[in-house]
């Protein structure tokens, strides 16, 4: 399967120059940006592990671009993202956030079901990679 | 004789309280020189007088029957401050272009309104005076809310920013499909569409306004064939999906159960429609916000009273009236589809959805100023006739925080439901990527799109099938401030 979580994960992997016009974009708009990581895709697991802090005062492309190519050396086999923080009164959250590596093969969801009461059923999304322990789980 | 903003009536107060009739404008609802307050809530009416019937007149009628008069003097107005009760009618212009048109603005002083109840507002302000005859045709244009009113209610349970984090979508505007057809389909079919639109790559589907509980499905039977649907595209996916489930209802009794089943069954939203009331939005709103739900709501009726330009409420009031009374996504108009909707108009009504200051912007039919105070934002959701070849200009119109809709346009595809929710899904992210980089979508659009589907070819497909397809046809409810250009 293909994790299709973040702003461009339809289109065909985005190449080092796309995703340097991407941060460009952000920083022009004065967002910090950030790159994050994990080996729970899970779609409701909020917290990857921060690559560092969001960069608030870098307003160089190149240089986000140098911690994300440091992020992918670290961790190859993570899912790995960039996202832009918007500050702004009102906003304060993210305004962009696109997966810029990932694992091969991505093995995806399991869905378990628990069927209770009148036929209703309690569902369970389950990354099959989470069966490992953390770090082990995309080799 | 001093009123509670210092201004004076025109009469002397043993004439102003003689028994019989008085023009209304001598009553004390005229008052060109009352300067409006900061605390007072103030409405903008598009009047047409019958013949013969003076504007200022029939503005300050307008004043008088939507706040205290009746159609003869009343000596119990002695008993009460009635100077400062009395709307005041302090400014009539004509409408530029529509000589038999003009704009009444009226101010109406706070303590009139119950805090946080919009069926209170609405009483007094579309209430009988809409049926006055002296006037041929009235509208109520606008309206500008008090901080001090606006911190009465509770808006959005969700707001766009909290629902984006909830979703973990950021950076694009959202989309989403009505299960097609609307009528019809038994539950085990329905929510084969949900499972096809959002696997395919949709982020919500949803209920059409009148599938409610109809003998072919049931409401418990669709609640749970969707959720199901729902689960298995999130699962396939990694991502967070949603079905608004229509909890529609003939009782209060009847929404409460259908909207606790919904979140008992996890779904993350739950939709009603506008015909439920005012009362039973708010109540339904309440309830969204101690269940951590996000509340959808279709606006079926409006085009009843919001088409006509002599006559009803602009969706403009309704839009300002929803985030009040606090919904989390409104559908607002397309521009490009096939439902009314003129540029100007919808970007206004966009604007007073999810802006938390409005500007005066005549040309978008804003006329008054308007804080917001921190009030969360509404997202709009634009639906009807909407295809992937539109792309550009959805984005160009519309801005990120936006549902795009393609029901026909997704179901309808050529190579099947998934094949269209996937076509829809590149179309945008394409156009977005592209945006970021700086090009210029109104002029590159139809490029950025061919470029995408030699990638994808749902995505040609779809621009093969419906490429050419657009709903040019002029609108009722334009600006008074500019010509009115048509959607290419």
């Amino acid at each position: 399967m293909r994790l299709t979580q973040g702003t461009f994960s339809f289109l065909p992997d985005l190449s080092d120059d796309q995703i340097s016009n991407q941060i460009e974009y952000c920083l022009e708009n004065g967002w910090a940006v950030s790159v994050e990581y994990t080996d729970d895709p899970h779609p409701r697991n909020t917290y990857w592990e921060m690559f560092g802090n969001p960069m608030f005062d870098l307003r160089d492309a190149a240089g986000v671009m140098k911690e994300v190519s440091a992020a992918r050396t670290t961790f190859p086999n993570h899912y790995i993202k960039v996202n832009a923080f918007d500050a702004t009164r009102g906003v304060e959250s993210l305004r962009l956030s696109f997966i810029v590596n990932r694992p091969d093969p991505e093995p995806g969801f399991g869905l378990v079901r628990q069927e209770v009461d009148g036929r209703a059923i309690r569902y369970t999304i389950r990354a099959y990679a989470t069966d490992q322990p953390e770090g082990e789980r995309y080799q | 004789m001093e009123t509670g903003n210092g201004k004076a009536t025109p009469l002397g107060s043993s004439e102003r309280y003689k028994a019989g009739v008085l023009k209304y404008a001598e009553m004390g609802y005229w008052n060109p020189d009352y300067e409006p307050g900061d605390t007072d809530v103030l409405a903008l009416f598009r009047i047409t007088p019958q013949d013969g019937v003076d504007p200022i007149e029939a503005a300050a009628a307008v004043a008088g029957e939507s706040s205290t008069a009746t159609w003869t003097v009343v000596w119990t107005d002695r008993l009460t401050a009635a100077d400062s009760y009395r709307a005041k009618a302090y400014k009539v212009e004509p409408v530029p272009g529509s000589p038999d048109q003009h704009f009444a603005y009226i101010a109406y002083d706070l303590a009139l309104f119950e805090p946080g109840s919009i069926a209170n507002l609405s009483a007094s302000i579309i209430g009988n005076v809409f049926g006055f005859k002296p006037l041929k045709a009235l509208r109520l244009e606008d309206m500008r809310f008090p901080a001090a009113y606006v911190k009465t209610f509770d808006g959005p349970p969700t707001g766009i920013v909290v629902e984006r984090e909830r979703l973990d979508k950021f950076g694009r505007p959202l989309l989403g499909a009505t299960t097609k057809p609307k009528l019809g389909l038994s539950g085990r079919n329905y929510g084969r569409v949900v499972y096809e639109a959002l696997k395919g790559g949709l982020d919500f589907t949803k209920d059409d306004e009148n599938i409610n509980s109809q003998p072919f499905m049931h409401w418990r039977d669709r609640f749970l064939f969707c959720m199901e649907a729902v689960n298995r595209a999130s699962a396939a996916t990694g991502e967070v999906k949603g079905h608004y489930l229509n909890v529609t209802a003939a009782t209060m009794e009847d929404m409460y159960e259908r909207a606790e089943f919904a979140r008992d069954l996890g779904s993350v939203v739950v939709m009603i429609d506008l015909v439920i009331g005012y009362t039973a939005i708010q109540s339904m709103s309440k309830w969204a916000r101690r269940n951590d739900m996000i509340l959808h709501l279709h606006r079926a009726g409006h085009g009843t009273y919001t088409r006509q330009k002599a006559h009803g409420i602009s969706f403009r009031v309704i839009s300002k009236w929803m985030r009040l009374a606090g919904v989390d996504h409104i559908h607002a108009g397309t521009v490009v589809g096939k439902l009314e909707g003129d540029p100007d108009m919808v970007q206004g009504f966009y604007n007073v959805l999810r802006e938390p200051h409005n500007p005066v912007d005549l040309q978008r039919g804003i006329h008054f100023e308007q804080d917001w105070a921190g009030l969360r934002k509404v997202m709009p959701v634009a639906s009807g006739g909407i295809h992937a070849g539109q792309m550009h200009q959805l984005l160009h119109y519309l801005g990120d925080d936006v549902v795009l809709q393609f029901g026909g346009g997704t179901i309808g595809h050529p190579m099947g439901i998934q094949a269209g929710a996937t076509a829809n899904r590149v179309a945008l992210e394409s156009m977005v990527l592209a945006r970021n980089e700086g090009r210029d979508l109104w002029a590159e659009g139809p490029d950025i799109l061919a470029d995408a589907a030699r990638d994808c070819s749902p995505l040609k497909a779809a621009l093969d099938t419906w490429g050419e397809v657009t709903f040019d046809y002029t609108s009722t409810d334009t600006s008074d401030y500019v010509p009115t250009p048509t959607p290419a």
